[in-house]
């Protein structure tokens, strides 16, 4: 495994991560990642996408992309991953390289709205039919308030801190024993 | 003008059909459901007896609660002993089992389903994701309350109820169908208006006919 991260080094740049003995990860940027996929696949034995996800980071206004390899020989897995622009949400699709990889984009153009040009089926609906919201993976999409604007509640809906409550209903004569030290040390 | 005279007029009114393109329109129905009256006295309750003693369910798992249904079928709990019996199309089934979260999209699935069976129909409701929600209350994809989309007979609460809870809840449904008070039929057209309003509100796309019988 070693060697083939190497042999990538002297091609473009990246940065490895070894998780586990059959886990590694490799960040990589969003240019080099057709180049980077199509070598891994054709010339290393990694023919598997088990795969494709993304990670809302709301915060950095970005995307990341996780596409998890396998390799069947050597029995590793090896996820890459790419970080991508959220405003632009826009990525270059690999349905040619792994056909069924336009179900995941597909999904993902739904629930995140990152687009993939060119992708079969990728303005098809999926989930949601008819959906006039932002996306709803997005983490800047209140799913409570949209809930509670379209369905209809049922009053009589509570909650309790269940350490409040079991303090309550077992330890009713339960004292909390004095502090020793002193708040501020 | 009066409350019954708005209603009677909306009865005799046809249904407009929207969602279908015009050249489809010609080819489904635009009558109304209309409700049934029960017959004389007797012969209505030798009849609502004759109905608790065989209901049959629609194999329809519209979420995770199906997985309670086949172990009811089986031989252990072998729910064919109290006259009740899966059947694989809306058609030939009496009773609807609502089993879990309904997402947005199965809901369109279901109102089509239900509107196929033909009557007397009944509905029970498994789970409490279809009483409030349940753990699935925030949800963007789930409805909270079934009793709006379609009537309900039945509620079993529980996440999930076990199939001896599902038993429980047949013996409930058939004491209530033999005291005459399982009525969800004629409720589905009195208030059919009240019902195609809330389903269009989430059902976005409404590519079918306004009632599918």
């Amino acid at each position: 495994m070693e060697q083939i991260l190497n042999s990538i080094k002297e091609k473009i740049e990246i940065k490895s991560i070894k998780q586990r003995d059959d886990l590694y990860f490799i960040n990589v940027k969003e240019e080099h990642i057709i180049f980077l996929l199509s070598y891994l696949k054709e010339q290393k034995g990694f023919t598997h996408l088990a795969f494709l996800q993304a990670v809302d980071f709301n915060e950095y206004n970005m995307f990341q992309l996780t596409y998890m390899l396998y390799n069947y020989d050597m029995k590793v897995n090896l996820g890459i991953k790419v970080i991508i622009d959220r405003e632009k949400s826009e990525m270059t699709s690999i349905h040619k390289l792994w056909k069924h990889a336009w179900q995941y984009q597909r999904e993902l153009h739904e629930l995140f709205g990152i687009n993939f040009p060119n992708s079969p089926h990728v303005d098809e609906s999926f989930v949601l039919e008819g959906w006039e919201e932002i996306p709803p993976m997005r983490r800047d999409f209140d799913t409570l308030e949209y809930s509670n604007k379209t369905f209809y509640q049922r009053p009589g809906r509570s909650t309790t801190d269940p350490k409040e409550y079991m303090k309550e209903k077992l330890y009713k004569n339960f004292v909390e024993p004095p502090k020793i030290r002193k708040e501020n040390d | 003008m009066e409350k019954k005279d708005i209603k009677e007029i909306e009865k005799q009114m046809k249904l407009a059909n929207k969602g279908l393109p015009e050249k489809e329109r010609e080819l489904f129905s635009d009558a109304r459901p209309t409700s049934v009256s029960p017959l004389n006295k007797y012969l209505e309750k030798f009849l609502n007896w004759a109905r608790s003693q065989s209901l049959w369910f629609i194999g329809f798992g519209t979420g995770c609660g199906a997985i309670e249904l086949r172990p009811l079928t089986t031989s252990r709990f072998d729910i064919f002993r109290y006259g009740i019996a899966g059947k694989p199309t809306p058609r030939q089934s009496s009773v609807f089992i609502i089993s879990g979260y309904a997402s947005m999209k199965t809901v369109k699935r279901i109102v089509r389903s239900y509107e196929q069976m033909q009557g007397p129909k009944f509905v029970i409701a498994l789970g409490s994701c279809t009483i409030n929600g349940g753990m699935y209350y925030d949800s963007y994809n789930t409805i909270n309350r079934l009793d709006y989309y379609i009537p309900v007979d039945v509620y079993i609460a529980g996440c999930m109820p076990r199939p001896e809870a599902i038993i429980a809840g047949f013996n409930k449904l058939k004491e209530k169908i033999k005291a005459g008070e399982c009525d969800g039929m004629n409720k589905y057209t009195d208030n059919f208006d009240w019902y195609k309003k809330n389903q269009k509100k989430i059902i976005k796309d409404w590519n079918m006919p306004d009632y599918n019988w």
